[in-house]
């Protein structure tokens, strides 16, 4: 008896460790320790056995039993290992082979500017506001403080609209493709809620041919600020800070003074290159500046006729081309390349 | 505007900086410097050498070999050039030296040409002489040079001399940005006169005299003004025994670098003092002015006039014209006639100085379209003071340099001038607007330097305003002035103070926003377009005679017929876009615009149109219809419209195939409509690839937005599936099916999918099989067979009513 327990405990043993799948280990498991195995088929000979040896025969073949199922245990362990280790191995991949991504589109590169333009004013506590695009000559010219004589209202520049008080030819066109944005400073004044804060961008239109630097058709960006002790180092402050969001905490801005009907005093904004970081190159033509943008204090007489009382308010107004910010800050050589929606351009933003 | 700063230092003789600092310096004070130009750019090492021998070349007929005295040495150069004999003094750039040009007078090199000692066929030569041209300058500032070779100086200059300095080259030229409000700035006095303020240096203007003999000029010539007010001045002298011939040197040089060609004396001093008063003046031959009268009035309609350019004009009664006792001599403020031109036979000349109508000369000189010199000084608007010192100090040169005799007094026609005027002295006001602490008397400094006077009075303080400042109109105008002379650099840089305001976006424009993300993560890209376009787009989108579409806000005054309306409808803008793609070979391309159209309440115009947003979406290549409608519902999720929207094939758009399009209903309401292009529109615009589009009108599907969410939480009671399988007429859509399935399947309804749609062989003739997978949940208990059967018995009822029969 114990040496048939011996035989079965040594076969089983080696028979286990020989064993390769998890399946002729479940099979071996059935015939040593199953109903009808070995080791049961040992137990129920133990009829034979002294009964005063039973204990200790009993003792044994349970430590057989306890044994085989703990190298079953470690051999199924040592299996289920190594197939999976197999399959790692059957499973792998040339990472180098071309990704599955969905290509998403892309946003066009005035959007992009504009929308840095925005998030940097808004993070000021700016509103964003539109106008219409279709404009009375109102807001567009006279508003403005731009009287009937401008030049800037010649049809040189401006688009006229055919409307019912232009009939007979030569008339007054009153209505008008707005010129500017400027005019929403008009619209956002007479609603009369102060202190106003807002940058309205928009399309605008000028009669100019097509060609790599003039487009018919493009946009601008305006910016007003009314308030109690509004000055002109607010309005530098504002525009410095601006622009060192947009173009790098490095850049550095000069106020030159300019013209605008609308505004006075008014100044023109340049930027430093951020080429070459002032140094002059051929970007800046040399120059280490690039011009940005036009600004200047509200024209009293623009804010009167608005509705607003000059000696109580004061307030600055700014506005940039936003193809002109594009053109720059992703270097864009060519405007027309912004209305023909190849897509080989756009994906590039 | 060009002019050279010797010029300007003319009047400012203590200024002095460099190029670069006055440039800097003007252009931050408000006379901005568009660029400048040095004319001894590129010369190096010329000097005045004298010729003491020439020999011909042993090996070249064309060539001659030159022995030059150059002061301190005698060099021999070999030259091509013939108009050299012994004796002439030259320019000679020596060995190592620098030219600014070749002798065939091409554009500059950007470095020079170094010139070099050498040989030329075997001759050394260790120089060369120069040409006008190979200096770098224009001929007609040196009439006195040869037509063709080296330049040749007057007998008296000094061997060994620099010889740009004697050409007058060390010189520089700048040109500057004049703002439209400095009319004073168009003139080199006025630039002189910022020159002199921004450097803190006196300003000297020339001191004119009022010259002429003791006869009258009311006896040489009368002038009326029939229309003072397209003429509010008109100032007249006369100056006779005129000698014609070359004006001085230095004359010729200064309107040279202005970029005015030397002509006579008389012109020369007309234009001289173009530039210099800013005054535009006009010599006429006084023999051919009938009767020795001028009136001043308009042309008659469709008269014909020719200028002095040769060229006949077509006049209009808008146009001011210069007329004699009987002819028209002159378009005023534009163009003298070729009647009444100087000639070299002329003996007395009738000077005009006038005022005309800024914005009359500017569009007479557009509707005749002639624009001259003194047209553009016009059109800004002159101030009247000017023309009398203008024609007196043109009368002064005539005088000082020999041109004629001048007559006594002037013929003046006039309006009342304006007063100067008078601004009250508000320091405090200018600091509180600028946000700065200058000291008044540095302000007033400031003003005196541009000629603003500061007189006492009972309000206290008051600013007398120059004539020709008429720009200076209010406080505000006054503080432009103190900043600008401060220096907009000083002003310290703040914030605003006072009430905080919260940043945002419109709402429309966060839908906007959200928009282009859900475009662009479907894969589509941003393209934008042309607000105007052509009128013949209606009819490449097939539209019918009577489409409302049709209804355009037409541009006036377009670039061309292909801009001449507002577009009314987003798709030729994506059609051409997908075109331009497609005709450059690029494979599947999809695209989205968010751009107005302009629809007009009724035309013509009376009212501004409808701007309305639209999103319109466009593709070729893969996909089709339904990948469409699944960007637009993605859309309509990520902006809340969390309801099935509705598909109505109905839709009647000529421009999409008409078996497959459909307006998209969100509870009820039109929003828009979507579609694959017509194959007929789609050849219109060249594009090989079947097209699908849809257009969202933002306006209409805005109300029906929200960025609101609410939780509802999580079902815990499963849900119970059924599938139908069902045969339906053909005619009958999904959409419809789906309408009783909502309908009915009321509140335990969950969702629903069609899982298979199919026509063939085992369905009857004009039927098709749709099957459909519904599920029901009841989010307070685990529903019964019998709740289900109950629903479903409700909605295979209605599905009979369609004439669908259940399959089994």
């Amino acid at each position: 008896m114990k040496s048939r327990l011996e035989q079965i405990r040594e076969r089983a043993l080696s028979q286990i460790k020989d064993c390769d799948t998890a399946e002729k280990l479940n099979e071996l498991r059935v015939c040593i320790l199953g109903k009808k195995g070995e080791l049961t088929d040992l137990l129920k000979s133990m009829r034979d056995v002294a009964p005063e040896d039973r204990p200790k025969v009993g003792q044994m073949v349970n430590e057989a039993r306890a044994e085989i199922e703990r190298v079953l245990e470690e051999n199924k362990a040592r299996i289920e290992k190594a197939v999976r280790e197999a399959r790692l191995k059957a499973e792998v991949i040339d990472v180098t082979l071309p990704s599955s991504r969905t290509e998403m589109g892309h946003r066009h590169p005035n959007t992009i500017a504009l929308e840095e333009v925005e998030r940097i004013f808004i993070g000021m506590g700016y509103e964003v506001v539109e106008g219409p695009e279709v404009e009375k000559d109102y807001y567009n010219f006279e508003a403005l403080n731009i009287p009937a004589d401008h030049p800037a209202k010649d049809e040189q520049d401006t688009f006229y609209v055919v409307s019912g008080s232009s009939e007979g030819g030569n008339g007054v066109y009153d209505i008008l493709l707005r010129t500017q944005t400027s005019g929403v400073q008009v619209h956002e004044m007479e609603k009369g809620r102060l202190p106003i804060r807002m940058i309205a961008p928009g399309r605008v239109f000028r009669s100019d041919e097509v060609d790599a630097t003039h487009s018919p058709c493009f946009h601008q960006i305006e910016g007003l600020v009314i308030d109690r002790r509004i000055t002109f180092a607010d309005l530098k402050g504002t525009l410095a800070e601006f622009a060192r969001a947009l173009f790098g905490e490095e850049t550095k801005v000069k106020f030159r003074p300019h013209h605008f009907p609308f505004t006075e005093p008014s100044a023109e904004m340049d930027v430093t290159c951020f080429k070459c970081g002032g140094k002059g190159c051929r970007f800046c033509k040399g120059s280490g500046w690039i011009e940005i943008l036009g600004c200047g204090m509200v024209h009293p007489h623009v804010l009167e006729m608005s509705g607003i009382d000059p000696e109580e308010y004061t307030g600055f107004a700014f506005g940039m081309g936003l193809e002109r910010i594009a053109l720059l800050k992703y270097e864009i050589d060519d405007m027309r390349l912004l209305y023909e929606n190849d897509i080989r351009f756009l994906k590039q933003f | 505007m060009n002019t050279a700063l010797s010029w300007i230092k003319a009047y400012v003789p203590g200024l002095e900086c460099t190029d670069q600092e006055y440039c800097d310096a003007m252009t931050l004070s408000g006379t901005k410097v568009e660029g400048y130009e040095r004319r001894d750019r590129n010369l190096e090492k010329i000097v005045v050498g004298q010729i003491s021998s020439i020999e011909g070349h042993p090996d070249a007929d064309k060539l001659i070999v030159c022995q030059v005295n150059i002061g301190t040495d005698t060099i021999q150069i070999v030259t091509g050039a013939h108009n050299v004999k012994v004796g002439d003094k030259v320019p000679v750039v020596l060995d190592g030296g620098k030219v600014a040009g070749g002798h065939d007078g091409g554009p500059l090199p950007e470095e020079g040409i170094r010139i070099k000692a050498g040989k030329l066929r075997g001759v050394p030569s260790q120089g060369m002489m120069c040409s006008i041209e190979e200096l770098g300058a224009d001929r007609s500032m040196y009439p006195e040079a040869p037509e063709e070779g080296i330049y040749i100086f007057e007998e008296d200059a000094q061997v060994g001399a620099d010889a740009v300095e004697l050409l007058g080259l060390h010189d520089t030229v700048f040109e500057y940005e004049i703002t439209s409000n400095r009319v004073d700035c168009y003139s080199v006095l006025g630039i002189a006169r910022e020159a002199a303020a921004t450097f803190r240096k006196p300003f000297v203007p020339p001191l004119v005299n009022v010259t002429g003999n003791q006869e009258d000029v009311h006896d040489y010539v009368s002038v009326e003004v029939q229309d003072p007010e397209l003429c509010p001045r008109y100032c007249a002298r006369v100056c006779k025994n005129i000698k014609l011939g070359p004006s001085p040197e230095w004359m010729r040089k200064r309107l040279a670098a202005s970029g005015i060609r030397p002509i006579n004396n008389l012109v020369d001093i007309t234009n001289y003092v173009m530039e210099e008063y800013g005054q535009p003046m006009h010599a006429f031959d006084l023999d051919t002015i009938a009767g020795h009268r001028i009136v001043v009035r308009r042309a008659k309609e469709g008269d014909r006039f020719q200028t002095l350019d040769g060229q006949l004009r077509k006049l209009d009664s808008q146009v001011l014209m210069i007329c004699d006792g009987e002819k028209e001599v002159a378009v005023a403020g534009i163009m003298g006639g070729e009647n009444s031109k100087i000639t070299e036979n002329v003996h007395t000349v009738l000077l005009e100085s006038a005022v005309f109508n800024g914005p009359n000369v500017r569009k007479s000189s557009k509707r005749i379209g002639l624009r001259t010199d003194s047209s553009g000084k016009f059109e800004k608007g002159l101030e009247p003071h000017n023309a009398e010192d203008a024609i007196n100090r043109a009368c002064q040169l005539i005088e000082e340099l020999g041109c004629g005799e001048v007559v006594g007094g002037m013929v003046d026609v006039a309006q009342p001038m304006p007063e100067r005027k008078r601004l009250p002295f508000k320091p405090e006001k200018y600091n509180r607007l600028l946000g700065t602490q200058i000291p008044e008397g540095e302000m007033l400094e400031m003003l005196r330097r541009i000629q603003v006077e500061a007189k006492a009075s009972e309000q206290g303080t008051e600013l007398v305003i120059p004539y020709f400042r008429q720009d200076l109109n209010c406080d505000a105008d006054i503080a432009e002035e103190v900043a600008r002379f401060y220096g907009y650099d000083k002003i310290p840089t703040t914030l605003p103070s006072g009430e905080a305001t919260a940043g945002k976006l419109s709402y429309k424009l966060r839908i906007e926003q959200k928009a282009r993300d859900m475009a662009e993560y479907c894969g589509f890209s941003q393209g934008m377009s042309y607000s105007f376009e052509s009128p013949k787009v209606f009819d490449k989108l097939l539209l019918s005679e009577d489409d409302k579409l049709r209804q355009a806000v037409t541009i006036a005054n377009p670039l061309g017929e292909d801009f001449s309306i507002m577009r009314t409808t987003p798709l030729n803008g994506m059609l051409t876009s997908l075109a331009v793609n497609y005709n450059r070979r690029n494979k599947d391309v999809k695209l989205y615009e968010l751009e107005n159209v302009y629809l007009p309440e009724s035309l013509p115009l009376t009212e501004l149109p409808h701007e309305r947003m639209q999103f319109v979406l466009g593709f070729y290549g893969e996909g089709d219809f339904f990948t469409m409608k699944g960007v637009v519902e993605e859309f309509f999720g990520s902006v809340g419209m969390a309801k099935r929207p509705q598909y109505d094939p109905q839709a009647g758009k000529p421009f999409l195939h008409p078996g497959r399009q459909a307006n998209i209903k969100y509870e009820g309401s039109v929003v828009g409509y979507l579609g694959e292009i017509h194959p007929e529109v789609r050849d219109h615009y060249e594009i090989g690839d079947r097209v699908y589009v849809a257009v969202l009108d933002m306006p209409s599907l805005i109300p029906f937005t929200t960025f609101d969410r609410k939780y509802e939480g999580i079902a815990k009671y499963p849900a119970v599936g059924r599938d139908i399988s069902m045969v339906v007429p053909k005619e009958v859509l999904a959409g419809d099916i789906e309408g009783v399935i909502l309908q009915r399947g009321g509140k335990l309804l969950e969702s629903y999918k069609l899982f298979d749609v199919y026509e063939g062989a085992q369905i009857k003739a004009g039927y098709k099989s749709v099957a459909y997978s519904i599920t029901f949940r009841a989010k307070d208990r685990t529903l019964e067979d019998s709740d289900i059967n109950a629903v479903m018995k409700k909605i295979l009822n209605g599905l009979e009513q369609l004439g669908i029969e259940l399959r089994q």
